[in-house]
């Protein structure tokens, strides 16, 4: 399995040579390398997939973890050194697979949607980027690589936000996006170090006996980590950041903030789930109620949102608020005892990878074909764009969790294993997730019927998107409509056993009626054109109503914070010291040795015989000094 | 050997009393010479009277005989290139570097 690593070189070498010609390549020739190449790539993560899990288990009836490349990187002596290399296993060929796909997607969808832009080149350049991080981060061998990708990760999705730099919007979303996950970062950076302090080792699966001594320090080092986890996963109070995402290109929104980077901290957590489940249970629970909170706040607020990629952006932290909690719920290893999480987690980021891609991608196209996010734009375009319509149908259908779509698998999953951990648990996921049918249908309804805006139409006629995005459309919604009958429990499971999913009818009724009342509370108020009740709703609780479409003022607290109490009460003072004291003393120091210079300048008078005369005195005391002592 | 002193003392001091009183580079320049020579002129002495079976001091006098025509090329290049950028040798003239 060596050539794996072309799996990230791959990539690596197209980011390089698009980067560097940039310009002298044509925009179609950069797009077309950059598109085969993930293309390639996506072709080598099957047969990666394929012949990792057609290779069998082994005696104890795991799939053996490989790691088929590996090299030293810094060796701190005794046990502790970085290494570069690639691990496979499960989650990690299940995470090469989907990130592959949907990459390979956003390239040829980026063709259409991009078309034109200035700096198209650098765009693709940027996704090569982002994919390489990316694939490198799934693949990690240890912690620490893990961490050297997120970054880069982290640097690509800045890179990307801020694409359309002359736009102030994107500027800061960049800006925040980049700090707000730095930020989190540091947790996750001294959680390493904790980590790799107290085990001596940054491998994900430190000796037993090492980890004797170190069962003081790990919980610590574990929900620091899940702190670097929170920030680029946006978990509350984390967030802030993803909403404002949507200012970089919608497909960029669709790889990056949909799909593969925003669930890396779910990622994480899976990675170090062995450890969790065995030294930090309570940590584990921990993040289980963040995820939930994170979860219950987002879908309140997609409820109300106007623009609708910031819509998509809240079901999205409120979807892998799902994950997290559905991670957190776990109380064992074993899937048949309290496990059950780790491989529905496992299974919703798989398939709401695909359906919220699939989501965002048919936003782009509705942007594309109106020219605006808002809502109010819209309206009654089923029968401009059909392609579009019937796949952001079936995606909506499959977030709100109907079968047989891959969502309500999904779905189905975390639920029965939030109603095992508690049946409050359950039933306030069960509440979300009615939520989440009823704020999708809101959206779907404003989108493709209701009132046309005429007079906009009329000045531009909406059309359907070009081959190109629809093609990735397609696709994803045949993967969307089929992901679900995957026999996922085989292949990821909390302890590495084959677990057979059984969907259990008692939990999947429920949540299918609640998700049916979602859509037909939303139908009976988006679908007729006046919305009487929603207008109605929204008058009667108007503060409720405007509190969740200022996203509960959490940015505001954010500002005030921020700006009110860190940099007026500390950064200033700081600013000030370091100005008047610190610079103050450098200041004096090159003022003396001015004023010195002011002194005997008048001994360079230019007149060399004037310097012969020091000279020689000079040399005849020195003679005189010497004679005399 | 006194006799050779008081001449090469002589002229050491005529040559420092040129180089510091001269306007002329040129001037100035033979000054510096007549200072080496001078010095030349002890090494021998004492070469000769002092360690007689020996031979350093005629050889250093040689050597610095031999490094004096270098650098007297060197002045002179100096001073002809000065010359052509400011048609002048005066070397009160020559203050175009001083603060």
């Amino acid at each position: 399995m060596e050539y794996t690593i072309l799996i990230l070189l791959l990539p690596f070498l197209s980011f390089l040579l698009i980067g560097l010609l940039d310009s002298r390549l044509k925009p179609g020739a950069a797009g077309t390398f950059g598109t085969v190449v993930t293309g390639i790539v996506a072709a080598l993560s099957y047969w990666t997939a394929f012949s990792y899990f057609g290779g069998g288990r082994n005696a104890e009836g795991l799939f053996p973890t490989m790691i088929p490349w590996n090299a030293e990187w810094l060796p701190f002596g005794g046990n502790l050194h970085i290494d570069l290399g690639i691990l496979l296993d499960p989650i990690s060929v299940m995470m090469l697979v989907v990130i592959s796909t949907v990459s390979f997607m956003v390239h040829i969808y980026s063709f259409g949607y991009m078309k034109g832009e200035r700096g198209f080149q650098r765009y693709y350049a940027f996704l090569s980027l982002f994919t390489m991080s990316m694939l490198g981060l799934v693949v990690a061998t240890n912690i620490f690589q893990m961490y050297i990708f997120w970054e880069l990760v982290g640097v690509s999705s800045y890179l990307l936000i801020g694409f359309y730099y002359t736009k102030k919007e994107a500027i800061a979303a960049s800006k925040k996006a980049f700090i707000v996950t730095r930020f989190a970062d540091l947790g996750f950076l001294i959680g390493i170090l904790i980590y790799g302090f107290y085990t001596g080792s940054f491998s994900f699966t430190p000796d037993s006996a090492v980890i004797g001594s170190a069962k003081v320090f790990l919980p610590i080092a574990l929900g620091l980590m899940f702190i670097g986890g929170a920030g680029k996963s946006a978990m509350f109070p984390l967030h802030i950041w993803l909403p404002d995402a949507m200012e970089g290109p919608t497909p960029v929104s669709a790889l990056i903030h949909a799909a593969t980077m925003v669930v890396a901290g779910v990622y994480l957590v899976a990675r170090m789930f062995p450890l969790f489940i065995g030294y930090a249970p309570e940590v584990l629970h921990i993040t289980a109620y963040v995820g939930a909170f994170t979860a219950l706040y987002a879908a309140v607020v997609a409820c109300v949102q106007s623009d609708i990629k910031r819509v998509l952006a809240f079901s999205t932290i409120s979807q892998i608020g799902f994950m997290i909690v559905s991670l957190g719920v776990c109380t064992s290893a074993d899937p048949h005892e309290g496990g059950l999480g780790y491989m529905a987690s496992m299974f919703h980021l798989f398939t709401h990878a695909m359906f919220k891609a699939l989501l965002f991608l048919g936003a782009g196209c509705i942007i594309h074909a109106v020219h605006s996010n808002e809502m109010s734009a819209m309206g009654g375009l089923r029968k401009y764009m059909p392609v579009t319509h019937i796949t952001f149908l079936v995606a909506c259908l499959a977030i709100a969790g109907i079968w047989p779509l891959s969502g309500f698998f999904s779905k189905d999953e975390i639920l029965a294993a939030c109603f095992g951990f508690s049946p409050v648990m359950g039933w306030v996921m069960t509440f979300i997730a009615g939520l989440t049918a009823f704020y999708m249908f809101r959206l779907y309804y404003c989108i493709f019927w209701g009132k046309e805006n005429k007079e906009l139409h009329a000045e531009h006629t909406p059309h359907e998107a070009p081959l190109t995005m629809t093609i990735p459309l397609i696709f994803l919604a045949v993967v969307t409509l089929f992901a679900g009958w995957i026999p996922f429990g085989e292949f990821v499971s909390s302890n590495g056993q084959a677990y057979h999913i059984h969907i259990d009818w008692a939990v999947a009724a429920t949540s299918l009626c609640v998700a049916a009342a979602g859509i037909a509370i939303a139908t009976w108020m988006y679908l007729r054109e006046d919305r009487k009740v929603a207008d109605g709703l929204a008058a009667k609780f108007s503060g409720l109503h405007k509190a969740a479409y200022h996203r509960f003022y959490i940015d505001e607290i954010y500002q005030f914070v921020t700006h009110r109490i860190i940099f007026a009460c500390i950064s200033t003072p700081i600013a000030w010291f370091d100005r008047h004291v610190v610079d103050g003393f450098m200041n004096m120091l090159a003022w003396l040795s001015n004023q010195c210079s002011w002194l005997i300048k008048g001994m360079q008078s230019g007149n060399v015989q004037k310097y012969g005369i020091w000279f020689l005195g000079g040399a005849l005391g020195l003679t005189v000094i010497l004679l005399l002592i | 050997m006194e006799y050779y002193l008081i001449v090469s003392t002589i002229m050491m001091f005529v040559g420092i009393y040129g180089f510091l009183t001269r306007r002329n580079l040129l001037a100035m320049l033979i000054a510096v010479e007549l200072i080496l020579n001078s010095v030349d002129i002890n090494f021998v002495v004492f070469n000769r009277f002092l360690f007689p079976g020996q031979l350093e001091g005629f050889f250093f006098s040689l050597f610095a005989i031999g490094i004096s025509a270098a650098e007297t090329a060197v002045a002179i290049a100096i001073i002809i290139n000065i010359y052509r950028n400011l048609r002048n040798i005066q070397v009160r003239n020559l203050d175009k570097l001083k603060w």
